[in-house]
């Protein structure tokens, strides 16, 4: 062995060839990643869903499916509209702080326009698929009830903004999905380009 | 060399130091290490042939992982098969690098394979006490070969369909009713069908490969229990220092393991040129049939294996009669096995052989080369009678050597090794 | 050890040149020469398949965003002129015919076309394009040169016009008399003139060839950056390399 070793070239060397490798390593990890994200066919799948409200009746629901889920637009008369500032106090969140809905649709009636309201079909609970309980002072939900949604798994009582109440096994309130208006008689369920928050 | 060792690095540095006795106390990872990395000595003359074992194993571990994302795609069923490579290669983002690397790695794989193997022809490196050594390489050999196949029929392509239609037929040729028998067993069905793919996918999936990794386990055991042989085909532990370290040995790390990497640096070149610039190398890496989905009704003009295995098609189509020409493709196999007790010369290195085993060798790799481009080739009387010829010779290679190794003069062998090259 | 290696090496290497030499046996082929990188020439390729192929062939393994994305069309401009009434910009281009109706109607199912340039040569594709004659005695009228008996009729007659085979009688090894194909001959005229043809049926296949490998040109500029990044560890490693065995004699 040599005695005269450049240990300084050695460990530059070293770091050097390290660090290119680790860094090629690194690099060549991100096709592999990536691979998992949605392809395009996924993204073909998941694409947004025209929904025709022109021949959605005032207070009657349509259910259409979105990226596997059911998404609701329901059609609010006024009475049913109506209801929504009178139970403030008995409501979990009221008045959307928690990230539940798109900004757009942090109101009192959590959507674009007053009558239509869009909600991702599934409890904040374990994500059962509640009922709807339109009716109010409906025989089931008792005589304070204004009229919402009922979880029939574990109760969760939501009203007819999607809002969760007090004291029910659910969290947060119903998801408001991401939807703008193309024209008037049709929601796109899943893209919201453009629409003011 | 200025010390940068502040009060923080060290408390890292003893933290690891404690963390690794703990280790070690219950795990025998430093012996490990030792034995087989910072205290493995090997020869100090290895040369260009020497890097194939260890790029070998990268290409291994490569196809393992490239395989295992393209599992997660893949369906392994005739109606989607076809279609899920096409979404593959063109929905799954990045989908196009990771086939083409698994594509480009099996050939890969064979090139690296058939080097590292000529490297034990050239060196006697078969010989005792490395004949278990060169089994397990055979047996890894097969596996590959084997694990080749199954995954060829799994993209359903025309080559896919066609080649295995032809393959597994041939084992019909096995008489007293046993072949037909053994042909609809291996395909699961009355003809190559969804249900051949399906078991084909799981054993290349997952029977192959847990194969083959403890093959290689236990051939790089086999190897390092007797030290590796060396171009010079001396055994090295014969002269040891005081220590008892071979005058000839330097430890693996960090001279090879700082050599092989370089060995890694040029192989991807050369890996990612073939994936970036030319994945489907004139058709030999991706058969242009290939892209047509399988049509069990119409056969390609030209059905030929892929280039790795045309050796030993050109052997099986040589042989005008079917079952003889099996038994042959299967007898240039097993011939290599025995290779270790073929050979008779006192000497191992071809370095120190006469001029006859050095024909024989040249003669040897020429017939196989030569018999892999016959095998491409549609028939023809004239390749028939090539690849007769070279048959011929590759057979003779083995069978004469026990005499002709015998007959050949020898040259004084060093005592210490020798730098060549 | 050098006659090892040089045999081996010359061996390989006569082995790859006579089998890149190796043609296929048919009629000669002309080049085709498109540029995949021409992005026009696609964008018409892709005028040229919807409008003459797309009644019969689907694409089925491309997506319309894609071609977007690649021939630098707006999602309108695809949407507008690429795409069927009721397809969606994520869709793939897939078509109305039933292959059951297409067998009884042609004879043979009209393949799809995502891969036909990788499977048979984008040469071939152009080649095919071009090769179409009459033959009064065929189903079609027509045959094709590259691919006899083909069941495909004769699709861009209007543009090309139609032409007949020419033949010559020459004396085959046993003295007798055979009829060999040696070109065509115009028979009516088309819309488009020879090199206006040429250049439609070049475009085409163009398009052709992207769709059966849409990352090919992506890729190989990946290739180059690889291959760079690549060579500056080599550079490292193999300095490495040389350093540590410095200790080596």
């Amino acid at each position: 062995m040599s005695s005269d070793v450049d240990l300084g070239r050695r460990h530059f060397l070293t770091v050097a060839t390290t660090v290119t490798g680790t860094v090629g390593v690194v690099l060549a990890t991100v096709p592999f990643i990536s691979s998992w994200k949605p392809s395009a066919r996924a993204q073909a799948v998941g694409a947004p869903v025209e929904v025709d409200i022109s021949k959605i009746d005032p207070g009657s629901m349509v259910a259409i499916k979105w990226r596997g889920k059911a998404v609701w637009v329901l059609h609010r008369t006024p009475q049913m509209l109506a209801t929504l500032g009178k139970i403030e106090d008995q409501l979990r969140d009221p008045f959307s702080n928690e990230a539940q809905q798109p900004a757009y649709a942090a109101n009192q009636q959590r959507s674009i326009r007053a009558e239509f309201l869009v909600l991702l079909g599934v409890c904040t609970h374990l994500g059962c698929a509640p009922l709807e309980k339109f009716e109010p002072a409906d025989s089931e939900m008792g005589a304070g009830w204004l009229g919402g949604f009922f979880c029939p798994c574990h109760g969760s009582k939501f009203d007819l903004s999607g809002r969760v109440y007090k004291g029910v096994p659910a969290p947060t309130n119903l998801v408001v999905p991401p939807h703008r208006y193309v024209g008037d008689a049709t929601i796109l369920i899943g893209n919201d380009s453009g629409v003011a928050a | 060399m200025k010390s940068e060792r502040t009060p923080a690095f060290e408390r890292v540095t003893d933290r690891m130091q404690a963390l690794l006795v703990w280790i070690d106390a219950r795990f025998p990872l430093s012996k490990m290490w030792r034995e087989h990395i910072s205290e493995y000595y090997a020869p100090k003359n290895f040369n260009f042939w020497y890097y194939f074992g260890s790029l070998a194993m990268l290409v291994l571990v490569l196809q393992i992982v490239t395989g295992i994302f393209l599992t997660m795609s893949y369906k392994p069923s005739a109606a989607e098969a076809f279609a899920s490579v096409e979404y593959i290669m063109r929905d799954v983002n990045w989908g196009w690098l990771i086939r083409y690397m698994h594509s480009t790695g099996a050939s890969a794989f064979f090139i690296v394979v058939y080097l590292h193997m000529f490297r034990a022809v050239l060196y006697g490196s078969y010989k005792k006490p490395r004949e278990l050594l060169w089994l397990f390489g055979m047996l890894i050999y097969v596996a590959l070969m084997a694990e080749a196949f199954f995954g060829y029929l799994l993209p359903w392509g025309q080559m896919s369909y066609w080649g295995a239609q032809v393959i597994v037929s041939l084992f019909g040729a096995i008489p007293f009713g046993i072949g037909e028998a053994l042909v609809e067993w291996v395909r699961g069905d009355y003809f190559i069908s969804d249900i051949t793919l399906n078991r084909f996918f799981a054993l290349h999936v997952i029977a192959v490969p847990f194969a083959l990794v403890f093959l290689v386990i236990a051939h790089i055991l086999a190897l390092h229990e007797v030290g590796s042989n060396n171009p010079d085909g001396i055994e090295i532990k014969e002269h040891k220092d005081a220590d008892g370290i071979p005058l000839d040995g330097i430890p693996f790390h960090p001279y090879y393991t700082v050599k092989d990497i370089m060995g890694v640096a040029v192989f991807l070149a050369l890996f990612s040129a073939v994936v970036f610039f030319a994945p489907e190398m004139g058709g030999y890496f991706l058969e242009h049939a290939n892209f047509e989905p399988a049509n069990s009704l119409k056969t390609p003009e030209h059905i030929a294996p892929v280039w790795y295995f045309t050796p030993f098609y050109a052997i099986l189509r040589a042989v005008p009669d079917k079952l003889l020409g099996v038994l042959l493709m299967g007898a240039a196999i097993v011939v290599l096995f025995i290779l270790p007790w073929l050979d008779r010369s006192p000497v191992r290195s071809i370095r120190y052989r006469g001029w006859i085993f050095k024909l024989a060798v040249t003669l040897f790799a020429v017939s196989f080369v030569a018999l892999g481009y016959l095998g491409m080739q549609p028939v023809s009387v004239a390749f028939t009678i090539a690849a007769r010829v070279f048959a011929t010779i590759y057979f003779l290679f083995f069978l004469l050597m026990p005499f002709y190794t015998r007959w050949d003069r020898t040259k004084p062998v060093p005592d210490r090794v020798t730098f060549h090259d | 050890m050098i006659n090892n290696r040089w045999v081996g090496a010359i061996a390989l290497g006569a082995l790859i040149l006579s089998s890149s030499s190796v043609a296929a046996g048919g009629p000669k082929m002309e080049a085709a020469n498109n540029v995949l990188g021409n992005v026009r020439s696609l964008q018409r390729g892709a005028r040229h398949f919807v409008n003459y192929c797309m009644g019969c062939h689907s694409a089925k393994y491309v997506r319309y965003n894609r071609l977007a994305a690649d021939l630098q069309l707006s999602e309108q401009q695809v949407t507008d002129n690429l795409m069927f009434v009721g397809t969606k910009l994520l869709d793939t281009m897939n078509i109305a015919m039933d292959p059951l109706d297409a067998g009884r109607w042609f004879g043979q199912v009209p393949p799809d076309l995502s891969l036909i340039a990788r499977a048979k040569g984008t040469d071939y594709v152009f080649n095919y394009l071009k090769g179409f004659y009459l033959d009064p005695e065929r189903r079609n009228g027509t045959d094709n040169l590259f691919l006899p008996g083909a069941s495909m009729p004769h699709v861009l007659w209007e543009l090309q016009g139609l032409q007949k085979p020419v033949y010559e009688a020459i004396i085959d090894a046993n003295g007798g008399v055979r009829k060999v194909m040696v070109g065509f001959e115009r028979v009516t005229e088309g819309l488009l003139n020879p090199e206006e043809f040429d250049q439609f049926v070049r475009d085409l296949t163009n398009f052709l060839e992207y769709i059966s490998e849409p990352v090919k040109l992506e890729r190989k500029k990946l290739g180059v950056r690889v291959l760079l990044f690549l060579l500056v560890f080599f550079l490292f490693s193999y300095l490495l390399k040389q350093e540590y065995w410095k200790d080596i004699k």
